[in-house]
């Protein structure tokens, strides 16, 4: 049934659809209303699962792991600062081997401090052992939520579902939400390994040598790949039951390109409409979203890039003393691709400033006019 | 009321949950506390602890040297972590499992005391026991929230300036439904009073005094010893608060000097008399205090 909700509305309704038994949770802007919407849901009955009013989102991801070790599906909602604070448990929770899900709302990590769009909050966590799912608008959000569960719970490592402050939390769009029933017959009853049982006791986790923590950590890096073939499959899956699926990367017009622009999120919506227009010009121009970010889809964006050799790469986030991340992240993946590249990073939208239709044909003009691309990135603002 | 080893059914031989092999130091007053609590809860519960010397005390990996389920969570999320494992428990029915969180004084008092008044304040469901040996003695004894004033650590060479913080005083003020302190040189009213918390629901809290043999610098025979001392010198009286609000003593101590409990200990090796004193004037206060707040029952 279409209903006409925000995205965290459109998160809340997800997660209370794959049937949480554990939701842990603190307040923090912009992701307090999906809490309070998993709180209203509790009340009423139509949860569940036990709600936990947590103390902080330290706590919140700690009380999660437990929960999920002790065997039950369990949810969370987290932004910037709560998501810097939960950091050691998230290294925790995907070490653990936990199936959590966990909506991250981008926010700008303070100081100074704000309120708007930055993916620089989730971004840097991209080293902690989850898989990160960037989504474009509210639809996508709520299915990436029951795609994750399903991922999650298949290679036992956390997955977050990522969306941007304000233009996806809290702008209303009509979303598709599909009924209980289409939801349990695509998201199996949770059955997680029970890891404390008494009949059968044993740790979780000891204290290991050298070579044992070498050898987890391999492991759980094949799991990583195990999870980007999962992630395809679960959203090909999704695809045929509710006829909506995203792919891990997703391409537009490369047939013709003689430049390619690589996005991720909202931004990818604008730049949609930014190509069109510059096409009725006769500029052919690419478009590469990143959608999977962990793992990051390297064989994916390599198919799709190789025979490219102009790209542009637009980033609303910045690894300071380098530059924007998906662009470090794209330059890296195609370091060994046998045709020569230039790839120009644009920080665009940090600190949540518009990226409207002209700036983004601003940096597509920029990037076709340009001779040499430059090491560093351009900042690109409104005039 | 003397504690009486006839009506504790955990203090029966054989019944041990924690095998031979652990890791600790010889004679260490951690590993007889873990031995007892354990002993006490039985061996169908699940085990929630977090950095300290329990970790050493467990073995490493694969070797375990508890026979329950045992989860080694971060250091300032025990409360958390054991609340997290209560309530799936609940959601698989399976809320008879004892839950039980075990953790230092700096994991209790400094690090995790965030998590212990949240969980405390939503009165989650387990048994958390401090163990509480006045100090980071894993990390080679330095000052904590928990180390008594004048105390010799590595990081108050010269005696702790600070005082003990008051934790049961704290968990008093979340009004939760037990909180007992208990002594390794009390064993019976130790196990006592763990069975006692397993059939009360809510948050429970047992603060356990338990010597560190290296950072008190007391010969590895001494642990129950000076743990006896403790309570008898009112240094560490045996007490209950039910529900925050009622308190009870549960040992009449003999009231011997402070000085006997503090010249066997190597960090008070450096105490002038009026140091002494002062403890002994603060001791008297704090046990007044105490009679006075559980009516003069006892």
């Amino acid at each position: 049934m279409k209903q006409f909700i925000t995205g965290n509305h459109s998160v809340a309704e997800a997660a209370r659809r794959c049937r949480p038994g554990i939701v842990a949770a603190y307040p923090i802007t912009p992701q307090t209303p999906i809490y309070e919407k998993l709180s209203e849901m509790e009340a009423s009955g139509e949860l569940g699962g036990i709600m936990m009013r947590m103390e902080s989102e330290h706590s919140s991801m700690a009380a999660c792991i437990s929960a999920s070790l002790t065997g039950a599906r369990t949810f969370t909602a987290t932004s910037s600062q709560g998501l810097a604070l939960m950091h050691e448990m998230l290294h925790f929770a995907s070490g653990a081997r936990t199936a959590i899900v966990m909506a991250c709302v981008n926010r700008t990590l303070a100081l100074p401090w704000a309120f708007w769009s930055d993916q620089t909050d989730t971004l840097s966590q991209r080293d902690t052992g989850w898989m990160q799912i960037y989504v474009e608008h509210n639809q996508e959000a709520l299915d990436s939520v029951i795609q994750a569960f399903r991922i999650a719970e298949q290679v036992l490592l956390p997955c977050m579902v990522v969306l941007e402050a304000n233009f996806i939390s809290h702008f209303m769009e009509p979303v598709d939400v599909p009924s209980q029933e289409d939801v349990d017959s695509f998201l199996p009853e949770v059955n997680l390994p029970r890891r404390f049982d008494i009949d059968n006791p044993s740790y979780v986790a000891g204290v290991v040598s050298q070579s044992q923590y070498r050898d987890f950590k391999q492991l759980s890096q094949e799991a990583m790949y195990v999870a980007q073939e999962t992630a395809e499959k679960v959203d090909q899956e999704f695809g045929s039951f509710f006829g909506r699926s995203y792919g891990l990367v997703e391409a537009q017009d490369l047939a013709d390109a003689e430049l390619v622009l690589v996005t991720s999120a909202t931004i990818t919506s604008t730049a949609r409409v930014a190509l069109r227009q510059l096409r009725e010009k006769d500029h052919k121009i690419g478009l590469v979203k990143i959608r999977l970010f962990r793992p990051f889809p390297t064989e994916h964006v390599r198919k799709l890039l190789d025979p490219v050799s102009k790209i542009a790469v637009i980033d609303r986030n910045i690894s300071l003393g380098r530059e924007g991340i998906f662009c470090a992240e794209v330059k890296a993946a195609l370091c060994n691709s046998p045709v020569k590249k230039q790839i120009q990073g644009y920080l665009a939208g940090i600190g949540g400033t518009d990226v409207d239709v002209d700036l983004i044909q601003r940096i597509v003009l920029d990037a076709l006019s340009r001779d040499a691309f430059l090491d560093r990135p351009i900042w690109m603002k409104e005039e | 009321m003397q504690p009486s080893a006839d009506s504790c059914e955990a203090c029966t031989p054989g019944m041990d949950v924690m095998r031979s092999g652990h890791t600790a130091c010889p004679g260490c007053g951690q590993a007889i506390s873990m031995r007892l609590v354990l002993r006490a809860i039985g061996a169908k519960a699940i085990v929630v602890t977090v950095p300290s010397c329990v970790s050493v005390i467990a073995g490493p990996f694969p070797y375990a040297v508890a026979n329950v389920p045992y989860y080694h969570a971060a250091f300032e999320v025990a409360a958390a972590s054991a609340a997290g494992i209560s309530n799936a428990l609940k959601i698989q029915e399976k809320q008879d499992i004892p839950v039980l969180a075990f953790a230092g004084d700096g994991g209790t008092f400094d690090i995790g005391l965030q998590s212990l008044s949240g969980a405390a304040d939503r009165n989650e469901d387990f048994i958390y026991v401090c163990y509480d040996n006045e100090g980071y003695m894993n990390t080679g004894i330095q000052v904590s929230s928990a180390t008594p004033t004048h105390a010799w650590t590595g990081t108050t060479p010269t005696g702790n300036t600070r005082r003990k913080k008051q934790i049961m005083e704290i968990m008093a003020a979340h009004r939760i439904p037990y909180a007992a302190t208990a002594s390794i040189g009390f064993p019976e009213d130790l196990m006592q009073k763990i069975q006692k918390a397993r059939d009360i629901r809510g948050t429970r809290f047992i603060h356990l005094l338990s010597p560190c043999n290296t950072g008190w610098k007391i010969p590895e025979n001494m642990a129950p010893k000076v743990s006896t001392l403790a309570v008898e010198t009112n240094i560490f009286p045996l007490y209950e608060i039910t529900d925050g609000l009622h308190y009870q003593i549960n040992y009449m101590s003999k009231g011997l000097p402070v000085e006997e409990y503090l010249s066997v200990q190597g960090r008070y090796a450096h105490l002038t008399p009026e140091q002494i004193k002062s403890i002994q004037t603060e001791t008297d206060r704090a046990w007044r205090d105490l009679k006075q707040k559980s009516g003069g029952q006892s």
